[in-house]
């Protein structure tokens, strides 16, 4: 069950992800992905993290994807057109990716150390409860910088704002 | 395989009473809404109107559903879908009453109890946004994409000041389970004033209460909050170019949606299915209830209004419904044998929780009868001025109080 769930939202991620490059329109692809980030919210609920699953739907599909879409539509963007390319783009991009992927993977196997496979319900630490623990014992000194730099960034933000006015 | 029979039967029927709700609740509000304005209200089909809801959903089932020629198609049929789905998801943590017992099966009321459960309903109604966003931009219509960006900006900003409101009551009950937030809140202080969390120390929560209702208002559109469908700027906001079982759809939504707002501020600030008194008076108030209603009823039968021709059947046969209603709430009362009796003791949380949030939904509907719209200016300055400051007030002063006595 647990591994048919993950090959179904995995496919799903992967597929939404190839649809957000591919897609022409603004709005299809931010929300292809909205798809991305909800398929792996459940990829995190099926490997037993659920406070990170439900902080997955309510930051990045909930608040940034919807103002994301929100701005597509103030501006109301159409659908791009595609300019005249070089005929050589696709199959040099083609080969460049495999290329890449293939030097990931070999680089990714032979660099780090082997380790047990993950196996679903083996990890039990994802309630919030657990997180909250440790990112106000042993993660404290990041978590507050984390949150200075954000507040530093709504600062920074309501500047520029106020220059336009 | 038990468990998946179990959790079928229990959606179904959630879903089966939650969508009757929902069609009767537009009943409700019609006939309450008339009777503000010194109105009659739907009287037409069915004794007092009460076959509207069902003559509504033919008509809106029968009707030609027209798609603009302009339109997105895809994002066009998918926007309602997505508004329809997600309202009845978020309702599957919310416990109705207590673990009950029936024919030997234990099972709570309640679909599923995760222990993340007001997150995911929080989750749930950040993403419920794109229903209304994506319809209003895919119907290409002036009037419904400025609905639809409406909607966008005003959920996002209500969003805010309503996770905090919800954060202060957690920070007392230390659980994000909804089935244990209810516990926490059950007993009497001094004997006779309930344990809710708007009376519950160490800082009773009545401002974070009323933060969470009014940014709920806004949550899901309704007046004084329903910019997105101001009907005498835009037409009708959102769904203009939708008819039909679109158009349906969006609406089922809307009053799903107020029903979850509902039971979630009944979970988070009234005590969920704790009774408001204490036990002996707790059983005896809905028989009381019932059965007062009842008799008025049956006495109102003798002295009907000539032109109200319905009255002289409907009033009885509604009294003697609500008197049964009201003997089914003495079974707890009587020797019953054992079975029943553990059936008998559910229903007086089950009442308790309804009542609440139908005196929640009934706030809903007098709001909409008594107060005029906000401009979208003055909805966003309230908002980010004025309720999140608010808020984070109360969440401060709240997790001081917890941390120095509790």
């Amino acid at each position: 069950m647990d591994a048919i769930l993950f090959l179904l939202f995995a496919t799903l991620a992967v597929g939404c992800g190839i649809n957000l490059v591919v897609q022409t329109h603004p709005i299809s692809s931010a929300l292809s992905l909205v798809g991305v980030m909800g398929s792996l919210a459940v990829l995190y609920l099926l490997l037993g993290a659920e406070f990170m699953a439900a902080a997955q739907m309510i930051v990045y599909a909930g608040a940034i994807m919807v103002l994301f879409v929100f701005v597509i539509m103030l501006l109301n963007a159409g659908a791009e057109t595609r300019k005249a390319r070089s005929k050589l783009a696709l199959p040099l991009g083609a080969a460049g990716l495999f290329a890449l992927l293939a030097i990931l993977i070999f680089s990714v196997q032979a660099l780090l150390p082997r380790t047990d496979p993950v196996r679903f319900g083996a990890f039990t630490g994802g309630t919030a409860k657990a997180i909250g623990q440790k990112l106000f014992t042993e993660y404290l000194l990041p978590f507050e910088v984390t949150s200075v730099l954000i507040l530093i960034a709504i600062l920074g933000a309501v500047v520029l704002a106020r220059k336009e006015i | 395989m038990e468990f998946i029979i179990i959790s079928l039967v229990k959606a179904a029927l959630v879903a089966f009473v939650l969508l009757t709700l929902a069609a009767y609740l537009v009943w409700i509000e019609r006939k309450v809404l008339a009777h503000i304005q010194l109105r009659v209200g739907p009287y037409r089909v069915g004794p007092h109107g009460l076959l509207q809801p069902l003559s509504d959903l033919i008509k809106l089932l029968t009707k030609e559903g027209v798609m603009p020629a302009s339109v997105n198609k895809f994002y066009y049929l998918l926007a309602p879908f997505i508004a329809v789905a997600l309202a009845l998801v978020s309702i599957s943590v919310i416990p109705f009453g207590n673990e009950i017992e029936i024919f030997g099966i234990r099972t709570w009321m309640q679909l599923t109890d995760v222990n993340i459960g007001l997150l995911v309903i929080l989750a749930i109604s950040s993403v419920s946004v794109y229903g209304i966003a994506l319809g209003g931009w895919a119907s290409n219509n002036k009037y419904a994409l400025l609905g639809g960006l409406r909607s966008a900006a005003q959920m996002i900003s209500y969003e805010l000041p309503m996770s905090l409101a919800i954060v202060s009551p957690l920070l007392i009950a230390n659980t994000l389970s909804l089935r244990e937030v209810a516990q926490a809140q059950s007993g009497f202080i001094f004997g006779f004033i309930p344990n809710w969390f708007v009376f519950q120390g160490p800082v009773p929560q009545i401002l974070s209460f009323l933060i969470f209702l009014i940014a709920g208002f806004a949550e899901t559109n309704r007046v004084p909050f329903d910019l997105p469908e101001a009907e005498n700027e835009l037409v009708a906001g959102f769904h203009t170019e939708y008819s039909s079982t679109c158009f349906a759809a969006f609406f089922t939504a809307e009053y799903i949606n107020m029903v979850t707002i509902s039971a979630l501020a009944t979970h988070l600030f009234l005590g969920g299915w704790n009774p408001a008194f204490p036990e002996p008076v707790a059983g005896l108030v809905p028989v009381l209830l019932f059965f007062g209603l009842g008799l008025v009823l049956l006495y109102h039968a003798t002295q009907t209004v000539k032109t109200r021709t319905w009255d002289k059947y409907s009033f009885p046969v509604v009294g003697l419904i609500a008197c049964g209603i009201g003997s089914i709430f003495l079974t707890p009362f009587l020797p019953l044998p054992d079975a029943l009796a553990k059936i008998a003791q559910a229903i007086g949380p089950l009442f308790w929780f309804a009542a609440k949030t139908g005196a929640i939904l009934f706030l809903f509907i007098w709001v909409r009868g008594t107060l005029p719209r906000f401009r979208f200016d003055q909805l966003m300055r309230f908002t980010w001025l004025f309720l999140f400051p608010l808020a984070i007030f109360n969440l401060m002063l709240t997790g001081l109080a917890v941390a120095l006595w509790k």
